[in-house]
C-alpha cells in the first residue's frame, strides 16, 4: 500500500487514543483564539506602548521606564499630581460604591412582599438601572446646579451653602458623582437580591421562627447566609461598576473642577484619546497601573470562586 | 429660510461663472470630509459641494459631514487610513501634529498663485516650518459683548483703558449686578480671558513667546497678567459658580440682566438674539488697553481647509481650495444669513451685520499687535489643557496662584523639550 493511504488511518488511531485529552481543547480553541486576539494581545501591546513616547501617528520613541517614573514619581521626580488625585478618587469610588449593596438589600427586603401591584413597584425601583448612565449623569448634574438646582434649594432650607455648587466645588464634586452613580447601582443590587430572596428556603425560615428568631437575628443568621451567592455577585458588579465610572465623570464634570474628579480610567482617556491628548505612551502607562489594581480584585474573585467550588464538592 | 438659500445660490452661481475656465477639465471624484455640522454651516458646506460639483461635469463631489466635536478626535483616523482629499481643521499650532506626521499636504505652490495674494493677512496662521499647509475659509472676532441698555442706565460708556474698565465694573457691581458672565466648565472660556489680559499687559510678542514655551510661567511678567486679572476677580466682577456652567449656560445671566457683559467670540451673537436680546440692547467693544506701550492684539480664530497627503485627486482638491477662497464664494458663505462671520479674502465684501462690521473694522484697523488664534490653538495641546485647567482654578481660588504657576512651569519644561 502507498503511504498516502495509511496516513489518515494513522491519524485516526492517534486521535482515538488521545481524544479525551484533545477534544476539550478543540472546543475551547475558538474562544481561546478570540480571547487571545482581543484581550491578551492588546494587554501585551499596552505594556509595550507604555515604554514609548508616541502620539499615535508618527514613529514611537523608546523611553524605557520614563512614563512610569513621571507617573509614579520614581527616582528624583515628583509623582504626577493628576495621578495622585485620580488614584485617591478611585479609592473613594471603590469604598463608597459598596454602599449600593446594603442599600440594595434593604430595598429588596422591603419590596419582597405580596401586595397588589408589587410588580409595578419593583419595576419602578429598577428603572434607574435601565436608563443610560449618561442620562442619569445629566439629570443629576441639573439636580446639583448651583442656585436653581433642586439639591441646592433643599440645602438652603438647612442654611447650607456649598460654594460653586456640588459639582463646582472640588471638595464635594467626587461625592456628588458617586451619589449619582449609587442610584442605578442600588437598583442593580436590589434586583440581584430580589432573585436571591426567591430561592430562600421557606422551611429554614419556618425552623428559625420556631426557634424564636425574628427581626434582625432572623435576617443575619438565617436569610443572609442563604443570600451569599447574591452578595458575592453584587460585590463583583459593584467593584466593576466603581472602576468603570467613566461615563458619569465625563458627563457631569468632565474631570473638573480643576481636575479634582478624575479617576484613573478618565485620566487615561484624557491623556491618550481626548481632544488635547494623544500621548499614547503615557496613557498606556496609566492603563497598565489600572490593570494591576484590577488584577488584585480579579485574583481575589477567582480565589473566592475556586474556594466556593471546592467547598461545594 | 428659502429666501436665504436662494440668495446664497445666486451669489454662488455668480462665482461659478468666474472660476470655471481655470479648472474646466477636472475629473474623477473629490472626497471632502467636513466638520461643519451645525445647521447653518452645514447648509453652506452642502451648497459649496454641490455647486462645485455642478461646475465640473466630469467631477463628482462626495461630501461627508462629521460632528464638529467628534471630528477633533476622529481626524487622526480619517487622515491615516484611506484619507479623503479635503478636510476641515484649525489654523496655527493646532496643525502641528498633522504637519509633523506628514498627514497634511504642503500647498505652498498654491499660495504662490496670484489669486492668493488677497489672503496675505492669514498666511502667517497657515504657515509652519516656512510652508503653507492649508487655506482659511472664515474667521471671527472676539471681544466684549455687553448690555447697552444697562450701560446707558448706569451712565457708562465703552471703556478704553483699564482704569475706565475697573471704574465701570465697580459701578455695575454697585448696581447689584456682575460685570461679566462666564461659564468655565469646559475651560476654554478662561483661555480667552488670559489671551486678552496677557496680550494687553505684555504684548503680542510676549504672548506668542509664552505659547512657544520660550518664557517661564513663573516669570514676573506673567504674574503681572494674573495680578491685573485678579483685580476683576477680587472686586467680584465675575458671576459666581462659573465653573459649573458651560458657555451657553452662562448666557442667561446676561440675557436676564444679572451680568452686564461677556467676553466671547462673535458666534455668541446668534445665541444672544435667540435669547431675546435686540440689537438696541446688545453691543460690542474692543477689549480695553491695559499697558499703553503695547499695541492691540486680538483673538480671531480661523477655520481652515486642508488637503490630506494621501489625497487621490490633488488637482481637484486644489481647485476646490481656490474656489472656497475666491472673493465671490467668500462673500456668499460669510454673509449674515450664512456663516455670519468674516471673509478671509480681502476682495470679498463684508456682511452689513452690525457686529460683523465692527469686528471687521477692529481687526483691519485696530489690531496692530497681531492676531492670536486662541489659547487652545496657539499653545500646544498638552500645554493648553494643563494651562486652561490652571486658569479655571485661578478664577475660583486666586490664592492658589503660586501653586498653579509652578505646575504650569513644570509642564512647560517637560512639554517643550
Amino acid at each position: 500500500m502507498s503511504p498516502a493511504l495509511t496516513e489518515p488511518s494513522k491519524f485516526k488511531s492517534w486521535y482515538r487514543k488521545n481524544d479525551i485529552a484533545i477534544t476539550p481543547w478543540l472546543f475551547l480553541l475558538p474562544a481561546v483564539l478570540f480571547f487571545a486576539t482581543y484581550v491578551i494581545v492588546p494587554i501585551g501591546q499596552s505594556f509595550w506602548i507604555s515604554f514609548h513616547m508616541w502620539d499615535g501617528l508618527g514613529e514611537k520613541t523608546f523611553v524605557g521606564m520614563d512614563n512610569y517614573e513621571r507617573l509614579l514619581g520614581l527616582g528624583d521626580q515628583k509623582m504626577d499630581r493628576k495621578f495622585e488625585t485620580s488614584f485617591w478618587n478611585n479609592i473613594k469610588w471603590l469604598l463608597l460604591y459598596l454602599l449600593a449593596i446594603p442599600m440594595g438589600l434593604f430595598i429588596a427586603l422591603f419590596l419582597n412582599q405580596t401586595v397588589t401591584g408589587i410588580r409595578l413597584y419593583k419595576s419602578l425601583f429598577f428603572f434607574p438601572f435601565v436608563i443610560s448612565q449618561v442620562v442619569v449623569g445629566l439629570v443629576f448634574s441639573w439636580f446639583y446646579l448651583p442656585n436653581d438646582g433642586l439639591f441646592d434649594v433643599m440645602m438652603s432650607w438647612f442654611g447650607i451653602d456649598i460654594r460653586g455648587g456640588v459639582l463646582g466645588n472640588p471638595k464635594t464634586a467626587t461625592y456628588g458623582i458617586i451619589a449619582a452613580g449609587l442610584w442605578p447601582q442600588t437598583a442593580y443590587c436590589m434586583i440581584l437580591y430580589l432573585t436571591g430572596l426567591n430561592s430562600v428556603d421557606p422551611e429554614q425560615v419556618e425552623a428559625g421562627r420556631l426557634d424564636g428568631a425574628k427581626g434582625f437575628r432572623m435576617l443575619w443568621y438565617v436569610i443572609l447566609p442563604q443570600l451569599r451567592p447574591a452578595t458575592f455577585i453584587a460585590f463583583v458588579v459593584t467593584i466593576i461598576g466603581a472602576l468603570r465610572s467613566f461615563d458619569f465623570i465625563a458627563v457631569m464634570t468632565n474631570g473638573g473642577p480643576f481636575g479634582s474628579t478624575r479617576v484613573l480610567s478618565f485620566f487615561m482617556f484624557e491623556e491618550s484619546l481626548s481632544e488635547f491628548g494623544f500621548r499614547m505612551g503615557y496613557g498606556a502607562a496609566i492603563a497598565v497601573v489600572l490593570f494591576f489594581i484590577m488584577l488584585g480584585f480579579i485574583a481575589y474573585f477567582l480565589y473566592q470562586m475556586w474556594r466556593d467550588e471546592k467547598e461545594g464538592r | 429660510m428659502f429666501q436665504k438659500l436662494t440668495k446664497l445660490t445666486t451669489a454662488l452661481a455668480l462665482s461659478t461663472a468666474v472660476a470655471v475656465p481655470a479648472f474646466a477639465e477636472l475629473s474623477g471624484t473629490l472626497r471632502i470630509t467636513s466638520d461643519m455640522s451645525n445647521p447653518a454651516p452645514r447648509a453652506v458646506m452642502e451648497k459649496m459641494a454641490s455647486d462645485f460639483d455642478a461646475m465640473h461635469p466630469n467631477l463628482s463631489v462626495e461630501l461627508t459631514v462629521v460632528d464638529r466635536e467628534a471630528w477633533k478626535t476622529q481626524i487622526r483616523n480619517a487622515l491615516s487610513a484611506n484619507a479623503p482629499d479635503v478636510v476641515n481643521w484649525y489654523a496655527a499650532t493646532r496643525m502641528t501634529p498633522y504637519v509633523d506626521a506628514g498627514l497634511f499636504m504642503d500647498i505652498s505652490d498654491l499660495w504662490s498663485e496670484p489669486e492668493m495674494a488677497a489672503l496675505a493677512s492669514t498666511k502667517g496662521a497657515m504657515t509652519l516650518d516656512g510652508k503653507q499647509w492649508g487655506v482659511p475659509y472664515t474667521y471671527y472676532q472676539w471681544g466684549v459683548y455687553y448690555r447697552k441698555d444697562i450701560f446707558e442706565e448706569l451712565g457708562l460708556s465703552e471703556p478704553k483703558t483699564w482704569a475706565e474698565e475697573l471704574s465701570n465694573c465697580q459701578a455695575i457691581i454697585d448696581s447689584g449686578r456682575k460685570c461679566y458672565t462666564i461659564g468655565s466648565k469646559y475651560l476654554w472660556t478662561a483661555g480667552g480671558w488670559f489671551d486678552y489680559i496677557n496680550s494687553r499687559t505684555n504684548g503680542y510678542d510676549f504672548h506668542i513667546q509664552l505659547a512657544n514655551g520660550e518664557v517661564a510661567w513663573t516669570d514676573d511678567r506673567v504674574r503681572a497678567t494674573f495680578a491685573n486679572w485678579r483685580q476683576l476677580i477680587d472686586m467680584g466682577g465675575f458671576i459666581e459658580d462659573h465653573q459649573s456652567y458651560s458657555w451657553q449656560e452662562a448666557m442667561p445671566f446676561m440675557i436676564d440682566g444679572k451680568a452686564a457683559a461677556y467676553l466671547m467670540g462673535n458666534f455668541s451673537v446668534a445665541a444672544f438674539r435667540d435669547g431675546g436680546l435686540t440689537d438696541d440692547q446688545l453691543d460690542f467693544y474692543q477689549f480695553p488697553v491695559i499697558n499703553p506701550d503695547v499695541d492691540y492684539a486680538e483673538d480671531a480664530p480661523t477655520d481652515t481647509f486642508h488637503i490630506a497627503s494621501g489625497a487621490q485627486n490633488v488637482e481637484a482638491a486644489k481647485a476646490f481650495l481656490l474656489y472656497v477662497t475666491s472673493p465671490e464664494v467668500q462673500t456668499a458663505i460669510n454673509a449674515g444669513d450664512a456663516l455670519g462671520q468674516l471673509p478671509v479674502n480681502a476682495n470679498a465684501s463684508v456682511s452689513n451685520d452690525k457686529f460683523i462690521q465692527q469686528g471687521f473694522d477692529m481687526l483691519s484697523n485696530n489690531a496692530g499687535g497681531g492676531i492670536m488664534q486662541f489659547f487652545d490653538r496657539d499653545f500646544p495641546a498638552e500645554m493648553a489643557s494643563v494651562g486652561m485647567e490652571g486658569l479655571q482654578e485661578f478664577m475660583v481660588f486666586p490664592d492658589n496662584l503660586d501653586d498653579i504657576l509652578e505646575r504650569l512651569e513644570d509642564a512647560r519644561q517637560r512639554i517643550y523639550k
